[in-house]
C-alpha cells in the first residue's frame, strides 16, 4: 500500500516535471526540473531495489550533467525568445505524433508485461542479508561484463578528450612562458657585443634594436 | 500492487514527453539535449524494471553504460555548442547548415 502511494507520487512528479522541462519559457527552469525528474527517477529505482543505479543517477546526472547543463545555459548568452519563434506552429503535430507513439507503447508493453518473459514474475528482487545490490552488480560487473566495462571507461576517456579539443582555444597575442625558447637561449644568441662606439657619445637606443 | 506495466508505462510516457520535446523545441539545440536525456532516461527505467522482475541484474549493467553513453554525450554535445555558439553568436540549429555542399 505505501508503495503504491510512494510509486504514483514519484511517478506523478516525474511526468509532471519532464513536461515542465520541454515546456518551460526559460531554459534555466527546465535544467532545475530535469533534476527533480532524475531526482523521482532516483526514488523509482531504490523503490523496484536498484539503490546503486539510484545514487549513480543522483551523483552522474544531478551532479555531473545537470551542472553541465545550468552551467553552459548561464554562460551562453543566447537570445531565448528568439528559439521559441514556431513553438505554437509545431504544437499540434507534435501532440499527435507524441499521443500515437504513446498509446502503442503502452499496448506493447502491457502486452510484454502480460505474456513475455517476465509474465508470472513474483514481484520485484529484494536484496537479502548476504546479497546486496551493489554487491549482486559487482560480482557480474567486473566478472561477466568486463570488457563492457572497460568499453565503457574508453568511451568516457573519449569524450573528455573530444569535449577538451572542441572548447580549447588559442588566444593570439598572450604572453607564454616558453620552456624551449628558454632552454635552448645561449650567450652567442642573446648577446652582443658593439666593438665600435665613440667614447663620449654612446649607444642611442634606436640603433640597439 | 505495483507491477511491471506501470514502469513500462511510466518509461513509454516519459520517452513521449522527450520526442515530444524534440518537436516542438526544434530551434532550441539546448531544450533538444535535455530531450535526449529523457528518452534516455526513460529507457534506463524500462531496463531497471524488467532487471528487477526478470531476477537478473544483467538489465541493470546494460542502465549503467547507457548513463555513461548519456554522460559523454551530454558532455561531447554541450562541447560543440559552445564551440559553435562562439563562431556563429546563436544557437538557431537553422543556422546549422554551414557545412552543406
Amino acid at each position: 500500500m505505501l508503495q503504491g502511494i510512494a510509486f504514483y507520487l514519484l511517478a506523478t512528479v516525474a511526468v509532471i516535471s519532464a513536461l515542465l522541462v520541454v515546456t518551460a519559457r526559460n531554459p534555466v527552469h527546465s535544467v532545475l526540473f530535469l533534476i527533480l525528474t532524475f531526482f523521482s527517477a532516483a526514488g523509482l529505482f531504490v523503490l523496484i531495489g536498484a539503490e546503486f543505479l539510484a545514487m549513480l543517477l543522483v551523483v552522474v546526472y544531478v551532479g555531473a550533467v545537470a551542472v553541465l547543463f545550468l552551467f553552459v545555459v548561464m554562460m551562453l548568452d543566447v537570445d531565448f525568445v528568439g528559439l521559441r519563434e514556431g513553438y505554437a506552429r509545431y504544437l499540434p503535430f507534435a501532440a499527435v505524433i507524441a499521443a500515437i507513439l504513446l498509446v502503442e507503447m503502452i499496448v506493447i508493453s502491457t502486452a510484454v508485461a502480460a505474456g513475455g518473459a517476465a509474465a508470472g514474475s513474483t514481484g520485484p528482487i529484494t536484496a537479502t542479508a548476504d546479497a546486496s545490490n551493489i554487491e549482486t552488480i559487482g560480482r557480474v560487473l567486473y566478472t561477466d561484463y568486463v570488457y563492457i566495462f572497460q568499453a565503457a571507461g574508453i568511451v568516457l576517456l573519449i569524450a573528455m578528450i573530444g569535449a577538451i579539443v572542441l572548447t580549447l582555444r588559442h588566444k593570439p597575442g598572450v604572453r607564454r612562458q616558453d620552456i624551449h625558447a628558454q632552454v635552448t637561449r645561449d650567450a652567442k644568441k642573446a648577446i652582443e657585443i658593439k666593438k665600435n662606439v665613440e667614447t663620449g657619445v654612446g649607444v642611442s637606443p634606436e640603433e640597439l634594436l | 500492487m505495483i507491477g511491471l506495466p506501470h514502469y513500462l508505462a511510466l518509461g513509454a510516457i516519459l520517452f513521449t514527453i522527450g520526442v515530444f520535446g524534440i518537436f516542438v523545441n526544434r530551434k532550441n539545440v539546448i531544450i533538444i539535449l535535455m530531450s535526449i536525456e529523457l528518452i534516455l532516461l526513460a529507457v534506463n527505467i524500462n531496463f531497471v524494471a524488467f532487471s528487477a522482475y526478470l531476477h537478473d541484474v544483467a538489465g541493470q549493467i546494460m542502465a549503467m553504460f547507457v548513463l555513461t553513453v548519456a554522460a559523454a554525450e551530454a558532455a561531447v554535445g554541450l562541447a560543440v555548442l559552445v564551440t559553435f555558439f562562439r563562431n556563429r553568436g546563436d544557437i538557431a540549429v537553422d543556422d546549422a547548415s554551414v557545412m552543406k555542399g
